[in-house]
């Protein structure tokens, strides 16, 4: 049997960590696990740019999107991390349902 | 044109002085009701002045009613000509003025009662800006209604007239204002919608040509609508004698008639009346009573000719209760002012009963009588005001005696009350006599009967005379001043106008002779020419 | 016109317009004039000298029958149906208007005179004045009046000067209600001859009294229309010369100061409505002849025996005016025209002194009219107790009085009437009421200046009047002798009066007049018409021949007639000292015996009472009930739309609150309903959203999964 790894896989594998990180989005409360969350959608996302750059008719710009989705990632990260941990300073919680600062 | 000052007519001058001083009044701050009261006087005076001119250059002899080469003064433009308005078609209404015979002692009365109105107002002490003002714009409508040719025009001098009077009476009156303002308003309003629907109908069957175009077109012209040939055959309000005719004349009738007022359409005036401020019960009784009945004669009578000689007799007989029924109302009365509204009932039946008999005489004494029952009225409503000011109440029975406390103001009210009365050399005894001589030739027994209403006039108005005048004078009114400069300044120029037309009526009768006689032969030839043709 | 006439009717002119400008003087100036009152008196004297002036030129120096000013008051112009319809006024001098001009200005004056002492001190005696001066020029107009139209304003002027005089001291209520009732009265009346007047003016289209006349000659009007016009103005003389049925007005009257009882309630005004049947005349039908003469009639009998039981002695002056009244009438009424005019004219003469003396005896005695408190004043007052007498014997029909030659002349054509025409009744009044005049006029006398005093307090204070009041009693003392009037003290045919007043001749068809007063010159008054013209300008009166039987039966009756009417008032006399004087009967007891009777006459037939709770109440009540009706049903009706106008819209409030407004409501509620629903989900989550966001997907993923 002859292992080939296609288009076909890429996309599995990326659907899967993509399902994760929408699970860990909507599941969990710290705000730290929500945003690896989001890091692994963005991740997904990555895989499938690469993929449809080797497979498909991407050619070079889906390297250049993942790239481009790679920088943006490591900024937002910063972002969040620092809103984060100034929210912990502030509340003493990092958790995102007690966060509700402006309600009401 | 010939009768202008500044490029203006004079019966523009004469209508809308009265707006210019509105303005002026609205202008003024309101802290300051001096210069208001003398420029309502001075535009007043001046509109007096005008009426004068106007008298002058009247010439006596023209006709009028439906012939427009008998008319004076004339103003002709259009006013608004809209090309084809929806199902409307063309909408054409003529700025169309003039007077005749009938139309000129209106204008004078009105002219003079609003002068001696202003007099009147003098102590009105409550927010005089809006007083002045509504009482000049009161007075561009009276004065409008008077002028007017063109029934929109017409009609909408009839309106203007109207909301004036009723903030007048609602802002300014007695204890009960709101009530008889309201029952005032809505009662003409009521009126007024029957007029419109009439001058609706008429609209829509008279075509003309017009002078311009030579197409036909619907008008408002009411020297057009006199015209037989000019209503379309087919439409509501042609035809001789017709069902619709009848109605429309009906419809019409009781819009006057309310204004008159005629029984049993009167008992709005008692109210508005006695609850009026004196100045406005002189205008409401002086000038707003005559427009009911110019309106039956400048309209119901010629656009109806057929529908008027067959309402003729009933016509007379309404004139015979409103003289009788309003004489023993007045009777029963105690409060002073209710008894003069009643009174003014009675006399406008003389005057009912006059234009009914369809006849020179009786035309001639019942116009005279619109003229000469503003000037007595608007003197007899003053002489209440007078003695209200002073006493605060108008019931007669708390009074007694003041003819030894006020012999000048007692003078002038005795020529006033016989002038009700009808004593001859005083004006209403001409007008009576030629309105009873008139009936009496045309329906004798109502003539006899209404007659009654001779003795019953001298029974309340001496009974009146004897409880305020006569016998001992209660000790509460020792101190009542005699009247004052200012009433004297209002009551004098009505009293020698009172004496004036009592010996010599022919200053006013000789100048509406012409049109009147016309009217007469025109109503009694249309009329009957119009079925006999048929 | 020739001078001569021409200056006549301008001099009337102004006798008519002195007493007029006299009555402006006073209410303008009054009080800043000097002794105002005899300014006033003094104009009335020169009108009296003007007039007498006139009087004697026009009936002893003048052949022309009359004199006409004539102006053209309205002209109402071309008419339809007329040629032209226009009232002419003016004013005309015959004998007739003469001798009256004289026999008004003289008692005014008089009165003016006698009023300066009478009324001195009064507090309103400048208006007094006004007021008769103001009086004076309407009665001066009436008589001046050659139309029916002024002769109806005048009417009514002097209605209304007699109203303000009687109510002169109208502080008293019983003064201005009399005055009132007078007017009111009177207002009744006119308006018969106000009726009157439009039948004429219908059918003749003129007021002036010849053009009238010549109408009727022509033959415009005629029949039971003809009668109901002279019987509806006679209806104006009905109300103001107080005969029956309106004769209450004039007892309650004297309540006006005496002087103005004298002069417009005795002599001038009340005699007004004698003068308009006497003008007139000419058109009187047969058949309002004869109701006039019954009223007349009537009248005078139930006046006369009214008088004879009060005890006022102005009352029993004022029923007498009314019997004498009736004479006149009654006397117009059978005929006998000229008669009653002399009647008026001898009357107002001794009316007036009568009513002066009464004036000077009330003066006297400080306004005391009872006659039971006076007595014996004969030695106090003999000026005024002489010319009392001569009033009396002259009012009683004694020879050598002027009262006894026009009574006589009345009693002797109504004699003749009814032995021409079978009506007995009338003379047979006419007597008896001599007597009872007769009987009441002496009662008064002895009541008053015979016998003691009865009141000794008022008896010592009172003394003879001043010589402003006892000199118009003399000089109408001396014109209550025959001499003035003829100089034959038994028979007037010969005297100038009687020659100066001649009969009219009746100018109504010959079926409707008296046989024996046939009119005689028909056929001159048509032709004068030239045909189509409704009234004839040339129309001349002309006076009455009578028939050669009516001559007969006049010369038949005269002294038999004369010698029963002067037993009777003898008689009359004799009683009065037989009960008063001589007390052989005493009054008390004869007042006694007939006590119904005598309640009866004192309480004036009950006509006040009756027209009281007839008329008056019926007309109150009929005004308070309309009143009532007015303010109840019609303004009930007024109100009853306007409350009903009120539910209505009040019931479409409520519509539109509950129903209308409660579906938009409802809406908004339900979409609240939903919203409150929806925003459970709206939690602020983000990781919800993101599962709806994710379900969102999967559905759309489902629905869409075939492309």
């Amino acid at each position: 049997m002859s292992l080939h790894v296609g288009l076909y896989h890429f996309l599995v594998v990326s659907a899967i960590l993509f399902s994760l990180g929408i699970y860990a989005v909507i599941s969990r409360k710290n705000a730290i696990m929500v945003l690896m969350g989001i890091e692994l959608i963005l991740n997904a996302a990555n895989i499938n740019f690469i993929a449809f750059a080797r497979f498909g008719i991407m050619n070079l710009s889906g390297q250049v999107v993942a790239v481009f989705v790679i920088i943006l990632a490591a900024a937002e990260a910063a972002v969040l991390l620092a809103i984060v941990l100034n929210i912990y300073q502030q509340l003493n919680t990092v958790n995102v349902d007690e966060v509700d600062k402006l309600k009401n | 044109m010939q009768y202008q000052f500044l490029g203006i007519g004079y019966l523009t001058w004469i209508t809308f002085l009265p707006i210019v001083g509105m303005i002026v009044v609205l202008l003024i701050p309101r802290g300051n009701t001096n210069s208001m009261k003398w420029i309502a006087l001075a535009v007043t005076v001046l509109q007096l002045v005008v009426a004068g001119l106007i008298w002058m250059n009247f010439k006596p002899g023209l006709t009028g009613i439906n012939d427009p080469n008998g008319f004076q003064f004339i103003e002709k433009t259009k006013w608004i000509d809209l090309q084809g308005v929806a199902w409307f078609g063309r909408v054409s209404i003529d700025y169309f003025l003039g007077i005749d015979g009938l139309s000129l002692p209106m204008i004078v009365l009105t002219a003079l009662i609003s002068f001696v109105g202003v007099i009147a107002s003098w102590n009105i002490n409550k927010s005089q800006k809006g007083y002045f003002a509504l009482y000049l714009l009161l007075d561009t409508g009276m004065m409008g209604v008077f002028v007017a040719l063109d029934m929109f025009l017409f009609y909408v001098f009839w309106e203007i007239m109207l909301l004036p009077m009723y903030f007048l009476i609602g802002i300014w009156g007695g204890p009960r204002r709101e009530y008889a303002a309201i029952k005032f308003f809505l009662y003409t309003l009521l009126g007024s919608v029957l007029i419109l629907l009439v001058m609706l109908a008429l609209y829509f069957s008279v075509s003309i040509k017009d002078p311009a175009t030579g197409q036909m077109m619907h008008t408002f012209d009411m020297l057009a609508m006199m015209n037989p040939q000019n209503y379309d055959p087919n439409s509501l309000l042609g035809g001789i004698g017709t069902y619709w005719r009848y109605v429309a004349f009906i419809a019409l009738f009781i819009g006057f008639a309310i204004k008159v007022p005629i029984f049993p359409f009167h008992t709005w005036l008692p109210d508005a009346h006695v609850e009026a401020p004196t100045a406005i019960s002189v205008i409401l009784a002086g000038v707003l009573l005559k427009m009911g009945t110019y309106g039956l004669l400048r309209i119901s009578f010629p656009i109806f000719p057929d529908a008027m000689l067959k309402f003729a007799y009933p016509l007379a007989i309404l004139g015979f209760i409103n003289i009788v029924y309003g004489a023993l109302c007045a009777m029963a009365q105690t409060d002073f002012k209710k008894m003069i509204a009643y009174s003014s009932i009675s006399h406008m039946g003389v005057v009912l009963l006059g234009i009914s008999a369809l006849n020179s005489q009786g035309m001639a004494g019942g116009v005279f009588q619109m003229f000469n029952h503003g000037v007595v009225t608007a003197m007899l409503f003053l002489i209440v005001g007078v003695i209200y000011d002073r006493a605060h109440t108008r019931d007669m029975n708390a009074f007694g005696g003041l003819a030894n406390q006020m012999p000048v103001y007692f003078g002038i009210m005795t020529v006033a009350f016989f002038a009700a009365i009808g004593l001859p050399g005083l004006n209403e005894f001409v007008s009576e006599f030629l309105s009873y001589l008139g009936a009496f030739a045309a329906y004798r027994w109502v003539a006899i009967f209404s007659s009654i209403g001779i003795v019953l006039t001298a029974g309340y108005m001496l009974w009146a005379l004897q409880r305020v005048f006569l016998g001992q004078l209660p000790d509460k009114w020792k101190g009542l001043p005699d009247i004052n400069g200012r009433e004297l300044v209002a009551l004098v120029p009505l009293m020698v106008v009172v004496i004036l037309l009592g010996v010599l009526p022919s200053i006013m009768l000789h100048p509406m002779n012409a049109t009147l006689n016309h009217l007469v032969s025109f109503v009694h030839s249309v009329g009957t020419g119009m079925s006999a043709a048929r | 016109m020739a001078s001569m006439e021409s200056l006549l009717i301008h001099l009337s002119l102004a006798v008519l317009f002195l007493p007029l400008a006299g009555f402006l003087l006073l209410i303008f100036f009054g009080k800043r004039i000097p002794r105002q009152d005899l300014i006033e008196t003094g104009l009335l004297f020169v009108a009296l000298a003007i007039s007498v002036f006139i009087m004697v030129q026009k009936v002893f120096f003048m052949s022309v029958p009359r004199i006409d000013l004539t102006f053209r008051w309205l002209d109402l112009g071309a008419v339809f149906g007329y040629p032209g319809l226009t009232i002419d006024l003016g004013i005309a001098i015959d004998n007739i208007t003469a001798i009256m001009l004289v026999v008004v200005t003289l008692i005014s004056s008089l009165v003016h005179l006698f009023s300066l002492g009478y009324m001195e001190g009064d507090v309103r005696y400048t208006r007094y004045y006004a007021y008769l001066g103001f009086f004076s020029f309407s009665m001066l107009g009436i008589v001046l009046s050659n139309n029916l139209l002024m002769m109806y304003g005048f009417w009514e002027l002097v209605g209304i000067s007699s109203y303000l005089l009687i109510g002169h001291w109208y502080e008293k209520k019983s003064a201005s209600d009399a005055g009132k009732k007078a007017f009111i009265v009177n207002r009744i009346g006119d308006v018969g001859f106000f009726i009157g007047i439009m039948i004429v003016f219908t059918q003749l289209h003129t007021f002036l009294l010849t053009k009238v006349f010549g109408g009727i000659a022509a033959g415009h009007l005629s029949g039971p229309l003809l009668t109901a016009a002279g019987i509806l103005i006679f209806c104006g003389a009905v109300g103001k010369s107080a005969q029956f049925p309106l004769h209450v007005w004039l007892p309650d009257a004297m309540e006006g100061p005496t002087p103005v009882s004298a002069l417009i309630h005795a002599a001038t005004m009340v005699a007004a409505g004698v003068y308009l049947v006497a003008r007139v005349y000419p058109m009187l039908t047969a058949g309002a002849l004869t109701v006039i003469a019954y009223i007349g009639a009537i009248t005078a009998f139930l006046a006369a025996t009214i008088a004879i039981t009060q005890n006022d002695i102005k009352k029993v002056l004022a029923y007498s005016t009314v019997s004498q009244l009736g004479y006149m009438v009654m006397a117009l009424g059978v005929g006998a025209f000229s008669a009653g005019f002399f009647h008026l004219v001898t009357h107002a003469a001794f009316k007036a002194g009568l009513f002066l003396g009464s004036g000077s005896v009330i003066f006297a005695m400080h306004h005391e009219q009872d006659m039971r408190k006076m007595g014996g004043l004969r030695k106090k007052m003999p000026i005024t107790y002489w010319s009392f007498v001569i009033f009396s014997l002259s009012i009683s029909g004694i020879p050598l009085t002027s009262g006894f030659l026009s009574k006589d002349s009345i009693l002797a054509g109504s004699l003749a009437y009814g032995i021409l025409t079978g009506n007995y009744l009338i003379p047979i009044i006419g007597y008896a009421v001599v007597f009872l005049t007769a009987a009441y006029m002496f009662r008064l006398i002895i009541m008053t200046f015979h016998g003691e005093p009865r009141d000794h307090h008022a008896y010592e204070h009172a003394k003879e009047s001043p010589k402003v009041m006892t000199i118009p009693l003399m000089v109408l003392a001396a014109l209550s002798i025959f001499v003035f009037y003829s100089f034959n003290p038994l028979n007037p045919d010969d005297g100038w009066f009687l020659k100066a007043v001649t009969q009219p001749a009746s100018v109504v068809p010959a079926a409707q007049s008296y046989g024996f007063n046939q009119p005689v010159n028909l056929s001159v008054a048509d032709s004068a018409q030239g045909g189509t013209s409704l009234a004839g300008a040339s129309f001349v009166e002309q006076p009455a021949v009578p028939t050669p039987e009516y001559h007969e039966v006049m010369e038949e009756v005269h002294y038999p007639g004369l010698v029963v009417s002067l037993t009777l008032a003898l008689l009359g006399i004799f009683m009065a000292f037989f009960v008063y004087e001589w007390k052989k009967l005493d009054a008390e007891k004869l007042k006694q015996r007939v006590l119904p009777v005598y309640n009866f006459l004192y309480n004036k037939w009950y006509f006040d009472e009756l027209y009281g709770a007839t008329a008056v109440a019926g007309t109150v009540i009929l005004s308070k009930s309309l009143a009532w009706f007015d303010s109840h049903v019609i303004d009930g009706v007024v109100n009853g739309a306007a409350s009903l106008t009120r539910l209505s819209s009040r019931l479409s409030g409520q519509f539109d609150h509950y129903v209308v407004d409660g579906l938009v409501n409802f809406s908004a509620w339900f979409t609240g309903l939903l919203g409150r629903g929806a925003r459970k989900v709206q939690t602020g989550k983000v990781q919800t959203y993101i599962v709806f966001a994710l379900l969102g997907v999967i559905v759309i993923f489902y629905v869409f999964r075939q492309f």
